[in-house]
C-alpha cells in the first residue's frame, strides 16, 4: 500500500510538470471561493485558483524539499559521524556535544533563527529541516564506524597497509549503509512535513508558488466560507506521509531487520 | 552512579555551550554586519553606524560573544528593538501561554499513548492491535496545524462551542485560560502520541516475551500486576527516550500552533520580532528553546538512573 501511495505521489508530481487541469496560478475573480465542482473538482482559492492544480504542484514543492533536506542532514550527518566514530577520542567528544546541540533545533527552530537573518524561502526551508537530520545521520554512521572498525577484516586490511581513506571508503562506510538508507525513507516524510509546517508560518515556500502549507495558512481566512479549501492540501500531506511511512515501515523490514 | 551524573552533567554545561555558539553565530556572524539587516535596505550609513556602536558590533567578535553570554547567565538577553524593553522580561512574559500548552499536550500525549500502546503490545496480532496501530499510522501522518484547522472548523465554525483562537488569560480564572488551550493541546499532543504509542507497543511486546514474565504469570500473578508491574517498569527506558524525544518535537511545534490559534506564545513573539528585524528577541527566543529542548534531554539521561539499577550500580 504505501509503494501505491508513493507511486501516485510521484505520477502526480511528473505529471504536474507537464499538465494541471488548470494554470495553477492563473485567477479569477468571479470564481473565488467555490466549493468542488466538475471544472474544480478541489474547488477554488480566495484568487479562484484551481485549488487540484495547486495541491498536484505543491506534490513537486514536497518532494524537492523532502529530498535536498535528507540529502543535507544525511551528507553533514555522515561526514560528523564518520569523523567521529573513526578518529574516536577528544573529536570524537566534540563532535557528539555538537550534534546534542544540534538537536535542541528542531527544523522550525533553525527557520526562526535563519528566517532572522536571510531571506525566508524554500532554499531555507531545506537548509533549516536538512540541519534537524544531522544528529539521527551523525549517531547512526558513527555507531556503525565504532562497532565495524575494530572487526576482523577492517583490521587485517589495515594490517596489509591500507590507507585510512581506502578504510573508510572500501571496507566500513558500505557496511554502515542500510540502517542509513532506513533513516533516509523514514526522514523522507518528517521532511514533507516539517516542509509545510515552515511553508504555513511563512518560512518556507513563497506565495504565489504553491505549497501545502502555504495553501492551508491562506485557507485559515476563509474557513468558514469554503472549508474544502483546508481539507484537500492537509488530506494530500496526510496521505503523503501516510504512504512514505507505510514504505519506510517496509524497507526497514528488508534492510535492517533488527530494527524492526 | 554519581561518575554517571557527572558525566552527563559536564556534557550537559558543554553542549549548552556549543548551543550558544550556533546562536550567537548565525545572527551576528552569518549576515556579515547583523546593523544593515536590523536598519534594513533603506536606512541610512549613519544610522547603521550608530546602532553598530549602540549593540557594541565595532568589538572584536570573540569579545561579544563572551559579553552576550555572561550576559545571558544572569538572564540578560539584551533589550528588544520593537518593544524597548529586556528580552527576558519578554520571553517571561509570554510564558505562561506556552508552558501550559506544551504541559497540558504532553500530558494528553503520556495518557493516551501508554494505555494505546499497552493494549496493542497485549493484543499483538489481534483486532485491537492492528486498530490501534491503524490510529497511530494516521496520527503520525496528520500535521498538527491542520489537525488544528479541522478542530477549528467542527469545534468553532460548525458548532460553535468554543472560539476559534485567542487566549482568555488567567487572570479571569483557571477554565477560561484552559479552555483556550484545549483545541490546541489536543492538536498537538494526541498527534503527537501516535510515534509513542508505536514505541510503547514495541517495548513492551520485547519485555512481554521475557522469561520473568512468564514465569510470574506461571505462579498465578494477575494480568494487570504482570503488565503494571513486571513489564511497564522494564519497558520504560525506549518509552522514556521516545517521549524525550517527543517533547522536544512538541515545544517546536506549539509554536506552529500558537499561530493556528492565534495564542500570544513564544513562537507568536519569534515570529513578530522577524518581521520587524528585531534580532535580540529571535536570538533570545531561540536560545531559550534549544535550551530547554537541551535540558529535557538531559533529564531524560538522569531519567535513566532511575529507572535502570544497572545504570546506577555501573
Amino acid at each position: 500500500m504505501g509503494a501505491a501511495i508513493t507511486a501516485l505521489l510521484l505520477a502526480t508530481a511528473a505529471l504536474s510538470l507537464v499538465y494541471t487541469p488548470r494554470d495553477p496560478l492563473k485567477m479569477s475573480i468571479t470564481g473565488r471561493l467555490q466549493g468542488p465542482s466538475g471544472p474544480h473538482p478541489f474547488g477554488t482559492d480566495q484568487y479562484g485558483r484551481d485549488v487540484l492544480s495547486r495541491v498536484m504542484r505543491g506534490t513537486v514543492t514536497s518532494i524537492a524539499v523532502g529530498v535536498i533536506a535528507v540529502g543535507i542532514g544525511a551528507a553533514l550527518g555522515m561526514l560528523i559521524g564518520i569523523l567521529s566514530g573513526y578518529a574516536g577520542g577528544a573529536l570524537d567528544e566534540g563532535f557528539m556535544r555538537l550534534v546534542d546541540a544540534i538537536q535542541g533545533f528542531p527544523a522550525i527552530l533553525s527557520a526562526l533563527l535563519f528566517a532572522a537573518v536571510f531571506t525566508p524561502g524554500i532554499a531555507l526551508s531545506m537548509v533549516a529541516i536538512g540541519i534537524a537530520f544531522v544528529p539521527a545521520f551523525a549517531r547512526l554512521t558513527r555507531a556503525g564506524f565504532l562497532e565495524l572498525r575494530e572487526r576482523e577484516f577492517v583490521v587485517a586490511a589495515r594490517a596489509l597497509g591500507a590507507p585510512d581513506r581506502r578504510l573508510i571508503a572500501r571496507h566500513i562506510l558500505p557496511n554502515t549503509l542500510p540502517p542509513l538508507i532506513v533513516q533516509a525513507t523514514t526522514s523522507f516524510p518528517v521532511a514533507i512535513l516539517a516542509e509545510a509546517g515552515l511553508a504555513y508560518l511563512g518560512l518556507g515556500t513563497q506565495p504565489p508558488n504553491p505549497s501545502w502549507g502555504l495553501m492551508l495558512r491562506e485557507a485559515q481566512n476563509f474557513l468558514s466560507m469554503n472549508p474544502w479549501f483546508a481539507v484537500f492540501p492537509g488530506g494530500a500531506i496526510a496521505l503523503t506521509v501516510l504512504g512514505l511511512n507505510l514504505l519506510g515501515d517496509g524497507l526497514r523490514d528488508l534492510l535492517d531487520p533488527k530494527a524492526a | 552512579m554519581r561518575g554517571y551524573i557527572a558525566r552527563r552533567a559536564a556534557a550537559f554545561v558543554v553542549t549548552l555551550l556549543v548551543v550558544s555558539l550556533l546562536v550567537f553565530v548565525v545572527v551576528r556572524v552569518l549576515p556579515g554586519d547583523p546593523a544593515l539587516i536590523i536598519i534594513g535596505p533603506d536606512g541610512s550609513p549613519e544610522a547603521a553606524a550608530r546602532l553598530r556602536e549602540a549593540m557594541g558590533l565595532n568589538r572584536p567578535i570573540a569579545v561579544q560573544y563572551a559579553e552576550w553570554l555572561t550576559g545571558a547567565l544572569r538572564g540578560d538577553l539584551g533589550k528588544s528593538l520593537q518593544y524597548d524593553v529586556p528580552v527576558g522580561r519578554l520571553i517571561v512574559s509570554r510564558l505562561p501561554v506556552t508552558l501550559p500548552l506544551a504541559f497540558m499536550a504532553a500530558t494528553l500525549m503520556v495518557v493516551t499513548a501508554l494505555p494505546l500502546g499497552l493494549f496493542a503490545a497485549r493484543h499483538h496480532r489481534r483486532v485491537g492491535d492492528y486498530l490501534a496501530m491503524v490510529v497511530s499510522q494516521i496520527g503520525i501522518a496528520v500535521p498538527g496545524f491542520w489537525a488544528g484547522l479541522l478542530l477549528i472548523l467542527l469545534f468553532s465554525v460548525h458548532l460553535g462551542w468554543v472560539q476559534s483562537g485567542g487566549f482568555a488569560g488567567w487572570s479571569t480564572g483557571l477554565w477560561p485560560g484552559i479552555r483556550s488551550l484545549l483545541l490546541p493541546a489536543v492538536a498537538l499532543g494526541l498527534f503527537q502520541a501516535a510515534v509513542l504509542v508505536r514505541a510503547t507497543r514495541s517495548s513492551v511486546l520485547d519485555v512481554l516475551r521475557e522469561d520473568y514474565v512468564r514465569t510470574a504469570r506461571a505462579k498465578g500473578v494477575s494480568e494487570l500486576s504482570a503488565l503494571a508491574k513486571h513489564t511497564l517498569r522494564n519497558a520504560l527506558i525506549p518509552i522514556v527516550t521516545v517521549a524525550g524525544l517527543q517533547l522536544g518535537q512538541l515545544v517546536a511545534g506549539a509554536i506552529i500552533l500558537e499561530s493556528v490559534f492565534a495564542l500570544p506564545g513564544l513562537g507568536r513573539l519569534a515570529l513578530g520580532a522577524i518581521t520587524a528585524r528585531d534580532l535580540p528577541v529571535v536570538q533570545g527566543v531561540t536560545l531559550f528553546v534549544a535550551s530547554s529542548i537541551v535540558f529535557i534531554n538531559f533529564a531524560v539521561d538522569l531519567l535513566y538512573v532511575v529507572l535502570d539499577p544497572r545504570i546506577r550500580y555501573d
